[in-house]
């Protein structure tokens, strides 16, 4: 009988000691944030998805298009596109295709360019019912009101022009050999050599 | 059928847990065949969430294989991150600045605390408590926004690098630290009186779930499970890495046995692991967090390497065999729970329902870890 009371007893004391805690608690101020009302203040670290990086000198991201990032990304998410344009040094970047949905946020990409063109957004508010929404040139969103045209340097695109122009009249003198060498021998051999060219 | 065979007096019927079930904290599925509200057999089906990870070690190339060990046991991946880093490390023999490691000690035992008092407010939750969840998550919040400003992500980090790690902690960081050490630290005696000294979390708790030494010696458990049965092993101290040799701190043993014991095991070592934290803290010199001279394009020589860390639910060791090409030629990952879990079948025999559920709280799983 005794055991029975002091179990009781105990068990009150426990209750007691419990409902002390939360009366505390209930006195504080809470600290539920209302959501869509107030929103948390993200970290700068704050890993978003990666974007593409403005360079204030230049007015445009600083990207050689050398595709490390595509490389090296563990879930193949990345896809640089590029394009030779004349008169400019090296490729130029004309999409860069991030597909959200399968990139794990581990930073490999941002930390193979070397150029240091990518990085981590803050961007978190994103939410939609469709797959597609997730797939981002990041290329556009750096730009949304139109990629401006690559700077074009002329004494580049002369020297281009130059290279390309003495390649075709190399090409041109080639095929001028190569007729002549159809001519000589004639038939088959002839109409192959052109279609070479 | 063979036990419905055997047994013409008793009934027994199958039940299915899982695998979506609150109690299981993910997708295992347990068999329970059970005689009235007793167990008679409880088997743990695997296999729900298997994704290959260690397959997937030995098409990807080392930096590759990064995101995965966040994906692991998702409440104390930085440990996993620490196993896999210092698995390459000692592969290629890279040194690692002391900065760098007193910062992986630093976030390693910041989501150990994390891990931990996420599991005090689900086990209570598991045994009808509804309250102590909300303050666990109170402090836990405060562990993920200091883990977030570093790492930049709250759950699956990928903050470890081979020779160092991704950034450098900042000075808001460690003033963040050492205030939210002193306020969790008065919040421990408050659980103890809330919850641990509860009359009926004790009648749930006290003498219940019996793993003996040996039983934990036969089926390979570690972790707060060793610990609570009497075994003082922690891979912190016994094979010991990074800079832990030079903090002081204790590895809190009981030796009761029962679920009580591992509760308290893990309650202590949240007050350890904040002693872990200050030292650290005071300790952390200036420099460098990574490496010079590690390599970019990882080529580990050929051989067999192996390298263990103390996770939140014990130990964590990977072997890699290395054809010294840039992808693994076998990866194992040895993960604490799956070996935890393998002695449900036999502690549980016998037990109430009820009970039994409490006793797999007190194990503390974490399913994605043991489904690799
Ligand atoms: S973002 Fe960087 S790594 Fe990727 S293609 Fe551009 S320059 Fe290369
Ligand atoms: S963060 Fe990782 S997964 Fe995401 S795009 Fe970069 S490399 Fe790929």
């Amino acid at each position: 009988m005794s055991g029975y009371f002091s179990y009781l007893l105990n068990g009150i004391k426990s209750l007691a000691i419990g409902l002390k805690i939360t009366n505390k608690e209930f006195l504080t101020r809470p600290i539920t944030l209302q959501y869509p009302h107030e929103s948390v203040k993200m970290a700068p670290r704050y890993r978003g998805h990666i974007e593409l990086l403005m360079d204030s000198e230049t007015g445009t991201h600083t990207c050689i298009s050398c595709g490390m990032c595509q490389k090296g990304c563990p879930s193949n998410c990345i896809t640089v596109k590029s394009k030779k344009v004349p008169g400019v040094k090296g490729k130029v970047l004309t999409a860069y295709i991030l597909d959200f949905t399968t990139c794990s946020l581990c930073g490999q990409c941002v930390e193979n360019c070397k150029p240091a063109a990518i990085d981590f957004s803050n961007e978190y508010n994103l939410a939609s019912t469709r797959k597609e929404d997730f797939v981002f040139d990041l290329l556009q969103k750096l730009h949304p009101e139109g990629v401006p045209e690559p700077k074009v340097d002329p004494a580049l695109l002369k020297k281009e022009q130059e290279k390309i122009e003495a390649a075709a009249k190399a090409a041109a003198e080639k095929k001028e050999a190569a007729a002549k060498a159809a001519t000589e021998k004639e038939g088959e051999g002839g109409e192959k050599a052109e279609g070479k060219s | 059928m063979t036990l419905l065979a055997q047994s013409q007096l008793q009934e027994t019927f199958e039940l299915n847990i899982g695998p979506q079930h609150p109690a299981t904290h993910g997708v295992l599925r347990v068999k329970v065949i059970m005689d009235g509200e007793y167990i008679v057999k409880a088997e743990p089906v695997l296999g729900y969430i298997h994704r290959m990870h260690e397959k997937m070690g030995e098409n990807r190339t080392w930096n590759q294989f990064w995101p995965n060990l966040g994906r692991l046991d998702y409440l104390s991946a930085i440990a996993y991150n620490h196993g896999y880093a210092g698995l390459l490390e000692r592969a290629m023999g890279i040194e690692v600045p002391e900065r760098a490691e007193y910062i992986r000690v630093i976030t390693v035992e910041l989501n150990r605390l994390q891990s931990h008092l996420l599991w005090f407010g689900a086990f209570i939750l598991d045994l009808g408590g509804f309250t102590p969840l909300m303050y666990a998550f109170d402090e836990r919040e405060q562990i993920l926004d200091l883990l977030e400003s570093v790492t930049g992500s709250r759950l699956t980090y990928c903050y470890f690098r081979f020779g160092g790690v991704y950034n450098d902690v900042d000075d808001d960081f460690i003033t963040g630290t050492r205030a939210f050490i002193k306020r969790l630290r008065p919040q421990i005696p408050m659980y103890h009186d809330l919850v641990t000294k509860n009359v009926i979390l004790m009648e749930r708790l006290v003498d219940i779930g019996h793993i003996s030494a040996d039983m934990c010696r036969k089926y390979g458990a570690t972790g707060p499970v060793l610990r609570g049965s009497g075994v003082n092993f922690d891979i912190r101290k016994n094979e010991p890495y990074s800079v832990y040799p030079e903090l002081d701190f204790d590895v809190p043993v009981y030796h009761e046995c029962d679920s009580m014991a591992r509760y308290m095991v893990r309650m202590d070592e949240m007050e350890q692991s904040m002693r872990i934290i200050e030292q650290a803290l005071d300790k952390m010199p200036d420099g460098p967090v990574k490496a010079e001279k590690a390599p970019k394009i990882l080529k580990p020589p050929k051989g067999d390497y192996h390298f263990a860390v103390e996770a939140a639910r014990g130990t964590f060791s990977m072997r890699t065999v290395s054809d010294a090409t840039n992808t693994s030629y076998r990866m194992r990952l040895r993960s604490p729970t799956y070996s935890n879990l393998s002695l449900f079948e036999e502690a549980s025999r016998g037990m109430l329902l009820s009970d039994a559920l409490a006793f797999m709280g007190s194990l503390d799983l974490v399913i994605p870890e043991m489904d690799r």
